[in-house]
């Protein structure tokens, strides 16, 4: 009997199973091949913030989901086609979430009297009607595995760690996908375990061979390459982007690059990353709190390196005073939040924009700063970079917010070349016998400082937390000079509008409806757009980058539509700062569960408004 | 203008005073403080564009602006944390970090231990008054047990940190103490700090005249200060008072006072030897000990690996390891497809 091979234009698998069960290296590998397959890819990596939850629990599930097409996509997909449960926990947690009719494959071995018990389940779900309605495909993956690797010298618990490759392989087989990026990873990967590379590899075999022979799918898939723009890809995601993109900036800076920061998920990662770029000059220090990550940074900018720190909400909060005294020092520092779950320790894996507030205002005082929001996992690059150069600029701390969706999530990314990126000038500044020197005398245009670092001859200078006399920096109480200086600090920040490109609408310059997104929900958003649009709907989509300062256009864009929605992963915090400047009746769609948008969620709400 | 006639070699105590008005109460140590470093910088043999002095909050953190150097007072707590950013940004700097004992141990106590344990090259000038002046006189972790201010008005409930024992236990390499009346030690101690190569800790015994007036009078009285005052000197028995006739030794476990005389001469005291730890700690304990006099003077100095040095070869062996980073490679990454 030969298989029918069916074209998709798109996909969305969410592999789930138990922490222990590999779930995020699984997905990972199945991402890196769909990637140099040629799709349009997203993806969503959900885990528990336990590192192992007790195995088999409900709590310990952790699930990846990839959307891939041959079509531009902008999301990691509403509801999965293809749901891969390793246990009953798993299936548990996910099922509820899975297309009508979807595919369901299980490792049946795992669906033990105990595991079900864990998971809740009063009987077996394969056997009781539960997954009657889907296409199950319930396969004996631990004995598969433990067939394959029968006469090696390893332990059976090793060989049964080998079932997501059996899965993976499957799926390969399934979509169409070549093996050898994987097998090359598992030979890197484990270069120092021959072992583990064979019995990995002989299980990812075993699956894809186990699709070509048991004779029990229906059919194959194929999902063609994505019209992607010509150029050099590469597959991305956010942190790394990020990582990269603060990097790029030391460079065109000529500047070193110095990160203080102390570990906190999800912002670990541009840590370890930038730990991993000493050969390019990088330093990182892992300091003894979030305070010291980032007054160690502020620091290096005192001494004429780039300083950044990256956290999340908690961290950046314990970071508020320093922001402060950076933003009184007219320093130039970069400050990433990926932003996670709040309050407190709130969601620490899960995704979530609550932090704008909190980067906009939250310090004590007048201490505006700089804030803009990466739109894509690709985008972190370029948020980033943009964020050295006004920080550089205009001698002030920048935030740059991303968040736990982008932040692990990735995508294909079009590599730029480095030298057509703008060179950015630090243009520290240099005695000049004909002039006394004013640490606080300001550039015309862009009201930026002088940048006088430590070892520059006759350019000795005192700045600290007080109030600053303006121009001289001599410490003021005078009562003019502070309101003085407060309008200063302010306008210096809003001169960076003048640096920002006019706002791109996607859809027509008028209509019914206008989505007005910023940050993570780039993609949601867009992806609402186009199908409202598609409907034949008058709906336009604006999204944000700049926050603060908002683009020069945006008020009279808004006027222009009769509705304007504004969805966030909080209770409404853009809305208000939009109701509040342009004097706007924008609604509001709110949501904090941890998880980006559904497109449909953007579509059902804007339907409920303009019919 | 000729670069020779902007680099002064000989500088002299003047260069170092900045053009505003010092604004400590009249009477207050900080001036002594002041004006003795003022008169050693020049003999340290720095170019006074590289010398960056870094503060925190407290009436001791307002001293960088009197210095005609580069400085940054920042905010509470954080001075260490700051001084490690900029040394690391660029390790050519002299570094110090000016702070006081409510600063360095009680809102930055983190920091200071840090700075230690890591031994970046920075120098650390602890002002000790035990008590916090800047707000106004409320008792600071360094004040005695039952200590009366305006918190307190029943006595203070918290024991008292020794600075110096919390620094020899974070593994400072170089830990001394100084005394804001004794000019010339002072400035001694200013010197060693600077020549030690790793981070130095100064805690100087400063005299607030308003809200702890003569917290330290009995080391720094003429009637008193040979029998409460304990000068050390590396390799020289641990020998004080008026007639040096007393002295320290160890019995045991235990360090004792001793009389010299017929039963004890001065082979039997203990050897100072600013190369061991537990002498050292020991010695750190003699604070707040009214059986044993104080110890003045460099109690610990050893030679331990230097962060930023360290951190600079970790650069020059990931180079020679993986070249100088190609940034073009590293965003084109190890997997990449071209769309035609």
């Amino acid at each position: 009997m030969s298989i029918e091979t069916k074209n998709l234009d798109k996909v969305v698998i969410r592999f789930a199973g138990d922490s222990g069960d590999g779930m995020q290296l699984t997905g990972t590998r199945f991402t890196e091949t769909t990637a140099i397959v040629g799709n349009d890819l997203s993806t969503l990596p959900d885990y528990p913030a336990e590192i192992r939850a007790p195995a088999g629990s409900l709590a310990g599930v952790s699930a990846f989901q990839l959307h891939f097409s041959s079509k531009d996509i902008h999301t990691p997909g509403d509801t999965p086609d293809v749901l891969v449960a390793m246990n009953p926990a798993a299936l548990k947690v996910h099922l509820s979430e899975l297309i009508a009719g979807g595919i369901i494959i299980v490792n049946e071995n795992a669906f033990s009297p105990k595991n079900l018990k864990l998971a809740g389940y009063e009987s077996n779900p394969l056997e009781d009607g539960t997954v009657d309605s889907y296409e199950i495909y319930s396969i004996q993956m631990s004995t598969l595995v433990s067939k394959a690797c029968e006469g090696m010298d390893i332990s059976p618990k090793t060989v049964d760690r080998t079932k997501n490759m059996f899965a993976l392989g499957l799926l390969y087989w399934i979509y169409n996908r070549p093996l050898e990026p994987t097998i090359q990873w598992l030979g890197k990967k484990f270069a120092k375990r021959p072992e583990l590379v064979d019995s990995n590899v002989k299980a990812l075999n075993a699956g894809y061979n186990y699709g070509e022979t048991v004779e029990i799918f229906s059919a194959r898939y194929n999902v063609d390459k994505a019209p992607l723009a010509a150029g050099k890809y590469r597959n991305i995601n956010g942190n790394y982007a990020t990582s990269v993109g603060l990097l790029a900036g030391s460079i065109k800076a000529d500047i070193p690059l110095f990160y203080g920061g102390y570990p906190i998920t999800p912002a670990s990662d541009i840590l370890h990353t930038l730990a991993s770029f000493r050969h390019f000059g990088v330093k990182t220090f892992q300091a003894e709190d979030e305070i010291a990550g980032i007054t160690s940074a502020i620091g290096s900018s005192f001494s004429g390196n780039l300083g950044v720190t990256a956290s999340s909400g908690p961290g950046i909060a314990l970071k508020a005073e320093a922001i402060g005294l950076a933003v009184i020092a007219e320093l130039p520092l970069v400050i990433v939040n990926v932003q996670r779950g709040g309050p407190s320790t709130g969601l620490p894996t899960k995704t979530e924009q609550a932090d704008l507030f909190q980067a906009l205002y939250g310090r004590n005082g007048e201490a505006p700063v700089p804030v803009i929001a990466a739109q894509t996992p690709g985008d972190c690059f370029y948020a980033a970079f943009e964020a050295c150069q006004a920080a550089i600029k205009y001698r002030t701390p920048v935030f740059l917010l991303t968040d736990g969706y982008l932040a692990n999530g990735s995508e294909p990314w079009s590599i730029p070349n480095f030298d057509d990126l703008p060179s950015i000038d630090p243009n520290f500044a240099e005695q000049n016998d004909d002039l006394p020197f004013f640490p606080y005398s300001r550039d015309k245009k862009t009201l930026a400082r002088p940048w006088a670092i430590p070892g520059t001859v006759g350019l000795e200078h005192r700045i600290g937390g007080l109030e600053k006399e303006d121009v001289t920096g001599n410490v003021s109480y005078d009562p003019e000079n502070h309101h003085k200086m407060t309008e200063l600090r302010e306008q210096k920040v809003q001169n960076i509008v003048n640096d920002i490109p006019k706002t791109q609408v996607l859809g027509k310059n008028s209509g019914d409806m206008l989505i007005l997104s910023w940050g993570g929900t780039y993609g949601s958003c867009r992806s609402a757009t186009e199908r409202l649009q598609n409907d034949g709907k008058k709906v336009s989509h604006v999204h944000l980058r700049w926050i603060n300062p908002l683009p020069k256009d945006l008020g009279e864009i808004l006027i222009r539509f009769k509705n304007i929605i504004i969805p966030e992963l909080n209770m409404g915090q853009l809305s208000k700062l939009i109701r509040a400047d342009y004097l706007v009746d924008a609604v509001g769609l709110n949501h904090v569960k941890g998880r980006p948008f559904k497109a449909s969620d953007i579509v059902d709400k804007v339907k409920e408004i303009i019919g | 203008m000729s670069e020779a006639k902007v680099k002064n070699p000989k500088l002299d105590r003047r260069d170092f005073v900045s053009d505003q008005a010092v604004r400590w109460c009249p009477g207050c140590g900080d001036y002594a403080i002041l004006a003795q470093t003022q008169k050693v910088f020049p003999d340290l043999g720095l170019d006074k564009e590289k010398i960056v002095f870094i503060s925190g909050i407290g009436c001791s953190s307002r001293f960088p602006y009197y210095m005609n150097t580069y400085g940054f007072h920042t905010i509470h707590g954080r001075a260490p944390a700051i001084a490690s950013g900029v040394k690391l940004a660029n390790p050519d700097l002299s570094v110090w970090v000016i702070t006081g004992d409510g600063d360095a141990l009680s809102i930055g106590g983190n920091h200071t231990i840090h700075l230690l344990r890591r031994n970046l090259d920075v120098n650390v000038m602890l002002f000790n008054n035990r008590i916090y002046g800047l707000t106004k006189g409320q008792y600071s972790p360094t004040s005695e047990l039952g200590k009366i201010t305006k918190s307190t008005p029943l006595g203070s409930l918290d024991r008292p940190f020794n600075p110096l024992a919390l620094a020899l236990g974070s593994h400072a390499s170089f830990v001394a103490r100084a005394i804001d009346r004794e000019t010339a030690h002072l400035q001694s101690m200013i010197q060693r700090a600077h020549s030690h190569k790793g981070s130095s800790y100064v805690e100087i015994y400063q005299n607030c005249n308003i809200f702890n007036d003569k917290a330290f009078a009995p080391m720094t009285d003429r009637e008193t200060k040979s029998d409460t005052v304990l000068w050390l000197e590396d390799k020289k028995p641990l020998l004080f008072g008026a007639e040096m006739n007393k002295g320290i030794i160890v019995d045991g476990n235990t360090p004792k006072v001793v009389e010299l005389g017929d039963k004890w001469s001065a082979d039997d005291l203990l050897v100072h030897d600013e190369t061991d730890w537990t002498i050292a700690m020991m010695l750190s304990h003699f604070t707040y000990q009214d059986d044993f006099p104080n110890p003045i003077g460099v109690f610990y100095c050893v030679d331990e690996p230097i962060y930023e040095v360290m951190l600079d070869e970790q650069i020059k062996f990931a180079i020679k390891n993986k070249g100088k980073g190609d940034i073009q490679a590293l965003l084109d990454g190890a997997d990449n497809w071209v769309v035609e």
